[in-house]
């Protein structure tokens, strides 16, 4: 075995800078600096790849390029589908979402009931992190104008069936959101046959710098602009274009299109050998989420007796990063909300760790982890009180 | 990632004196895996000169609560016990060179382990403080611990009290008594003496939970993603229906029926009972 000092297995924080992206925008940085709006050659040359990365965006999703908005982040596009949508529909009051958003959805729902007097319902999920389908559907009622549902988890990688979601909203006449920042080039999604309405996604999940993100934005979606000023994005994004980034973003977009299919085999081979190499080795271990339903790069395990700050920094300290739902590392006291809403045990709650891999991966580093992870936990685990090492 | 000391990160990462001690003559167990953290304390005294011989720990939290416990052992053994009484949670926060502020429970944890170990090896009964009044649900925090840590440690607001006892760190319920706690303590007169209600009638204690509902008790419902809705008023008795709000957390239902409860009882009638309705 080679001498491994760094080992990234956090990438559903964030992901590895692809070097093929990097050197797209690196003209953009330097003498392609015209702004894409003007009416003179510096200008056209940039507003022609911007035109080109808006394709890509397009391309992965199987959409038209008029219906990308290029925005800061994902929860600039979550907060822009949101607020737009119901800045544009005054009429209805209320709103319905999943107890197991990410923040970027789920606060901005919490502080529309709080400051704008909007009726939320958190709709709940099983111990396996899945809604009930009708109970979504008996949620939305004629008053309800939006419902926001995440295409995948990003703690357990669980994935919704956003398919049969968008058809009941579309039945009952509400417009359809999904939060896709983890999804979207982890698994495919052709817009052109699934009933979304609008969908964000974020470019450092796909292998971009920090700072740019897409909303797509189906044809006929009433919504307002977030930010008013110039014409830009069609009017529906005011400001000047952050041109490298979106050149960034379509880059990743093209090159997502071709590991799709890396992502949904070598990978996913790949999570599950460290899946089954852990599990196999550690007893008193629970994978948390639904396993035939999720994401190829992601698993969440939970350890039971041992507390997950403990884990990380151990793991870290043998150079492996990972995370943790546990109380301790954010700061809050208790378990993540995911967790919690699945009603994960206190026992292995605390002790819960996400491995998410990505197309840069190595299956050196898998057998590094899998070597490693097994004696962090055996010597936590010694110094529980709660461990009985002969049950 | 957290701050820690090279001390800490030390008392972490090789920890002195885990495990247990056989024939311990004293031992303290503090908090529980639903808490998040748990620590276990074994002494070995010398009942004839009353000076801890040895003393380990086994440990179930963050690299903070086990830095805390190791520092804890390291600092008691060769100590008479009347020495290691006088030791405070600040002395052990000292000896590792400093916590982060959100974490200065775990050394509340460690100093409490060591009270209940003491007082196992003198045989006392651990004091229960029955009679002290359970505040915080989520963590299980009585008055007494609230008011013996807000004292030795100055606190000043509620997030300190958290960040040291975890108390109003679940779903928030208890803040308003923490509060009251903080400002008994602390010399500010409790803003709403619970003067002499006068005698209502029907009519005016139905407006009078309904307005409190509306105006007092949802609002802090809803800042966690919960909310309640007045059912019924049956003479004194509420029915409710409640929604949200710290899924999972321990016995989350009971501590927000108890929110509503307390709240229209300082603010109602201290007659009122509260029934939830499910469907």
């Amino acid at each position: 075995m080679t001498d491994i000092r760094q080992v990234y297995l956090d990438n559903n924080a964030t992901c590895k800078v692809s070097p093929g992206v990097v050197e797209a925008m690196l003209p953009f940085f330097g003498e392609l600096y015209g702004n894409p709006s003007s009416m003179h050659s510096f200008g056209g040359k940039v507003a022609e790849h911007v035109t080109q990365a808006r394709e890509r965006v397009a391309a992965l999703l199987n959409v038209s390029p008029e219906e990308i908005v290029f925005t800061s982040c994902g929860t600039e596009s979550d907060n822009h589908a949101i607020r737009g949508t119901l800045e544009a529909n005054p009429d209805k009051k209320h709103i319905v979402t999943t107890k197991v958003e990410h923040p970027a959805v789920l606060n901005v729902f919490r502080f529309l009931a709080k400051r704008k007097g909007y009726h939320v319902t958190e709709l709940g999920v099983n111990k396996k992190g899945d809604l009930n389908l009708d109970e979504l559907r008996a949620a939305l009622t004629p008053d309800t104008v939006l419902l926001s549902v995440m295409a995948a988890n990003n703690e357990t990688g669980t994935m919704f069936p956003i398919d049969e979601i968008g058809a009941i909203a579309r039945e009952k006449g509400v417009i359809f959101h999904t939060d896709a920042v983890q999804a979207v080039g982890k698994i495919p999604l052709d817009l052109k046959k699934l009933p979304v309405d609008l969908l964000a996604l974020s470019g450092h999940k796909l292998h971009t710098p920090k700072g740019i993100g897409a909303l797509y934005i189906r044809k006929g979606t009433r919504i307002s602009p977030f930010m008013i000023g110039g014409h830009q994005e069609h009017n529906r994004r005011a400001g000047t274009e952050n041109v490298p980034y979106i050149i960034g973003l379509g880059k990743a977009c093209e090159e997502a299109m071709n590991s799709i299919f890396e992502e949904n085999n070598r990978v996913r081979k790949l999570r599950d050998k460290l899946e089954t190499g852990l599990m196999s080795q550690i007893s008193h271990a629970y994978i948390n989420g639904n396993p035939q339903w999720r994401l190829p790069n992601t698993t969440n395990i939970g350890f039971e007796f041992i507390e997950g700050e403990a884990i990380l920094l151990h793991l870290s300290a043998a150079g492996i990063a990972a995370s943790s739902g546990s109380a301790c590392t954010s700061g809050s006291l208790e378990p993540s909300h995911v967790l919690m809403a699945m009603e994960v045990p206190f026992t292995y709650a605390h002790g819960s760790v996400r491995f998410s891999l990505s197309k840069f991966t190595t299956e050196e580093e898998i057998d590094y982890t899998i070597k490693t992870v097994p004696p962090v936990i055996q010597k936590l685990r010694d110094m529980s009180p709660f461990y009985d090492p002969n049950k | 990632m957290w701050d820690y000391t090279k001390s800490v990160m030390d008392h972490f990462s090789n920890p002195r004196n885990v495990g247990k001690i056989e024939n311990a003559n004293g031992v303290g167990e503090v908090g529980s895996l639903a808490c998040g953290d748990a620590l276990k304390l074994y002494l070995k005294i010398d009942p004839a000169t009353g000076k801890i011989e040895e003393a380990r720990f086994q440990t179930f939290g963050c690299a903070s609560a086990i830095a805390s416990a190791s520092a804890l052992t390291e600092m008691v053994k060769g100590m008479s016990l009347e020495e290691a009484e006088k030791i405070t949670n600040d002395d052990i926060a000292r000896f590792l060179g400093g916590l982060p502020e959100q974490k200065m429970h775990c050394s509340v944890m460690g100093r409490e382990a060591l009270e209940a170990a003491i007082a196992n090896f003198k045989g006392e009964k651990i004091e229960e403080h029955q009679d002290a009044q359970v505040i915080c649900k989520c963590f299980w925090v009585d008055e007494h611990k609230l008011r013996e840590v807000i004292t030795e440690n100055k606190l000043k607001t509620v997030e300190e009290v958290t960040h040291y006892t975890k108390a109003g760190g679940g779903c928030g319920g208890c803040v308003p008594d923490i509060k009251r706690i903080l400002d008994d303590i602390n010399g500010k007169a409790a803003e709403s003496s619970p003067a002499a209600k006068p005698q209502m009638t029907n009519l005016q204690r139905i407006k009078l939970v309904t307005t409190t509902i509306e105006t007092k008790i949802a609002p802090m419902l809803r800042q966690d993603g919960g909310d309640i809705e007045l059912v019924d008023i049956d003479g004194f008795e509420v029915f409710v229906k409640l929604r949200g709000a710290c899924a999972g957390c321990p016995g989350a239902r009971a501590t927000l029926q108890n929110i509503v409860q307390e709240t229209l009882r300082r603010e109602v009638d201290e007659a009122i009972t509260i029934t939830e309705v499910t469907k």
